[in-house]
């Protein structure tokens, strides 16, 4: 075989995204929907499921990366468990289960019965953030369509297993999308995260049962690798990477979307300046710095745009694919401005219950918008560098963890990254006493 | 005073229906509280807490952490922009400033007539269609400070009726499947399920 030949790389998740009604039922059975669940339950055994997964290698692609597979199986024991699908998406700049679950609900849905058929769950929950009103539409529709259809309810498709399946909204709080926030919103209490160990959803979830918590995408690449086998998934990617993911591109390029990509196979140079992705910088303007993976994860500079997207390679490199989200940032942006503005989202959405977060997040804010505004002072830029020591020591990727959960420690990345980056623009904001951008 | 009227009520019961635990229903039941009345006031907050078995201090306690449930009366239309990090970039900051001027009120306040709420929203997931923002939850994007003023117009002169519904996330979100098994059902045929499979790979054996 010709080794330049490219290879036709599937669509896993994206193939019914721009079909028209690519939400109906009527669309999703054209296109072989429900025979993957079909399958698995009248031929497969959970276990099978289970290997399947396990040999596909998906990562979680809600943030973690955690191997899917790995994590069913470390579900605890017990006749009553839960499965969760984590919808939650507010990671700033992440765009993706929004397109999932508006432009191909019944994929999701189709997921999680197989999903709650794997571990055995009783009952499963999508959590779905409130504000995607259409989103929550969408699936309760898909839902009930499925339940007509005979995917849900009792006794499906003659299989014997039965399982309801509840779409539930949230109501506006970040921290929520984290694991056991999400389960203490769903349980109809406030999103406050609980520490690990001992409440492992695995061992200690959703009414105190054990629970399966995975993120949308992650359910949506389950019918596939059903349909097709783990190792047909596994031999896309390279190494631990494997399959297709779902980057949402935002920011300073001329066509920011969702692209489904082989991992690995592509560096954020292509993603950003091939014509059928992001089409390149804004205006050609040059690169100064991207966020590679959320808010929460550091920034690259330039010299990082040939890194493979890849989970470990990125990982290496000081940062994180997280939540599959990538910002590009021009020649022409403020730095300082651009850190504070994270800044004062993690303040805004910290749930309070960490002193670290709670008062850092607040503390670092004030510095950061003092620095912007043109109040600051040189000595400012230790200070917030201390600042963010306390609350992750060491200042490394991944961080230390003095908090409850990871949002703490997720604050210091673009202030530090802002400053260890460019500093000289802190200094002339200080100098100059104010943004030399205008605004 | 009045709590849920009778078609919420019915709807309610119903969410209510959903959860193994009732109190999972507090923030579904809070939406259908602001879509009755617009926020969530005293008398609606006293019903959830007797519906999901806690005090109405626990309701508010709850509701109170969340951006999207409101204790106060809001307007007619909530205007979110989004300012995070894509939309700042492609003049989210902008935006927001000229719907300050355009509406006469910061984020947070109500116009005079009722109508209007700003809202400062952090990201809303629609950042490819940057800057981004939600009247009562429908997504807009890309909105520069003209179609503002035409969105807002528009909304005024009631011409959006079809593509902005008034409160209430779940305004158009109503579940027809009822709840087919109880877990306590569900654990049962388990029970049995798994009997029946020991007992074939016991004759297997044998
Ligand atoms: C502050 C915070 C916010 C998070 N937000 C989300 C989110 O919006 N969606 C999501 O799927 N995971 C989110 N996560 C990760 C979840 O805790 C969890 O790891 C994930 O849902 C597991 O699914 P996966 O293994 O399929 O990726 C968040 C984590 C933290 C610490
Ligand atoms: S780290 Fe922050 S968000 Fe997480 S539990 Fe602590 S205070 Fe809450
Ligand atoms: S940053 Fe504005 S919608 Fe995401």
């Amino acid at each position: 075989m010709d080794e330049n030949a490219e290879r036709i790389v599937p669509k896993i998740v994206t193939s019914r995204i721009g079909l028209d009604g690519s939400h109906t039922l009527e669309t999703y059975l054209a296109t072989g929907g429900y025979s993957a669940l079909r399958k698995a339950l009248t031929s497969m055994t959970p276990e099978e499921i289970q290997a399947e997964v396990m040999t596909s290698n998906l990562l979680g692609r809600g943030g973690a990366g955690f191997e899917v597979g790995r994590k069913w199986s470390m579900l605890k024991n017990s006749p009553l468990r839960y499965l969760v699908v984590n919808g939650d998406e507010s990671e700033p700049a992440t765009f993706k289960d929004h397109m999932l679950i508006e432009g191909d609900p019944h994929q999701l849905v189709e997921g999680t019965i197989i999903t709650a058929y794997a571990v055995g769950a009783a009952r499963a929950f999508i959590y779905i953030r409130g504000e995607f009103a259409l989103g929550l539409e969408r699936v309760q529709r898909a839902i009930d369509e499925a339940y007509t259809y005979g995917a849900l309810g009792r006794n499906i498709f003659g299989s014997g297993f039965s399982l309801d399946l509840v779409v539930h909204p949230g109501a506006g709080a970040y921290i929520c999308g984290e694991e056991t926030a999400l389960i203490e919103s769903l349980e109809g209490k406030r999103g406050y995260p609980r520490i690990k160990p001992p409440f492992f959803p695995a061992v200690i979830g959703l009414y105190g049962a054990p629970t399966i918590v995975n993120n949308v995408e992650s359910m949506s690449n389950i019918p596939w690798i059903v349909n097709n086998g783990g190792a047909a998934f596994a031999s896309l990617g390279i190494g631990r990477s494997t399959g297709t993911r779902i980057f949402a591109l935002a920011g300073h390029v001329n066509r920011p979307g969702n692209y489904e990509v082989e991992m690995a196979k592509l560096t954020f140079r292509d993603l950003v300046y091939k014509p059928e992705y992001g089409g390149g910088m804004r205006m050609g303007r040059g690169v100064k710095a991207f966020i590679p993976g959320g808010v929460s994860a550091p920034w690259f500079g330039p010299d990082q745009l040939d890194l493979p997207l890849a989970q470990d390679d990125v990982a290496k490199a000081g940062s994180m694919l997280g939540s599959g989200s990538i910002v590009m940032m021009d020649d022409h942006t403020c730095m300082v401005r651009a850190a504070w503005r994270i800044t004062k989202f993690f303040n805004r959405e910290s749930c309070g219950q960490c002193t670290p977060c709670r008062e850092g997040s607040g503390w670092i804010e004030k510095m950061m918008r003092r620095i912007e505004t043109g109040a600051g002072r040189e000595s400012d830029l230790d200070m917030l560098l201390d600042a963010c020591d306390n609350i992750a020591p060491g200042l490394s990727w991944p961080p230390a963890q003095t908090t409850i959960c990871v949002l703490g420690p997720s604050i210091p990345s673009s202030v530090v990254a802002g400053i260890r980056m460019f500093r000289d623009e802190f200094l002339i904001h200080i100098k100059e006493g104010g943004c030399p951008y205008g605004r | 005073m009045s709590g849920f009227n009778p078609e919420m009520r019915t709807r309610a019961e119903k969410i209510c229906s959903l959860y193994p635990q009732v109190r999972s229903a507090l923030i579904p039941l809070c939406h259908l509280a602001q879509e009755q009345a617009g926020y969530l006031s005293e008398d609606l907050m006293e019903e959830i807490a007797e519906m999901v078995g806690v005090t109405p201090a626990e309701v508010y306690g709850t509701a109170s952490f969340y951006d999207m449930l409101h204790t106060e009366p809001v307007g007619k239309y909530l205007v979110g922009v989004c300012t995070n990090i894509a939309c700042l970039l492609q003049g989210g900051e902008e935006l927001l400033e000229h719907a300050e001027a355009k509406l006469g009120v910061a984020p947070g306040g109500t116009t005079e007539d009722g109508m209007f709420t700003l809202e400062d929203m952090e990201c809303i997931a629609h950042c490819n269609k940057a800057p981004a923002l939600q009247v009562n939850y429908r997504f807009f994007g890309p909105v520069d400070e003209e179609s503002f003023d035409e969105l807002v117009d528009d909304l005024r002169a009631g011409r959006l009726v079809g593509d902005v519904p008034s409160h209430g996330t779940l305004i158009r979100e109503e579940r027809s499947a009822p709840i087919a098994l109880s877990i306590d059902e569900v654990l049962a045929e388990r029970a049995l399920s798994d009997a029946a499979i020991a007992q074939r790979k016991a004759q297997v054996q044998s």
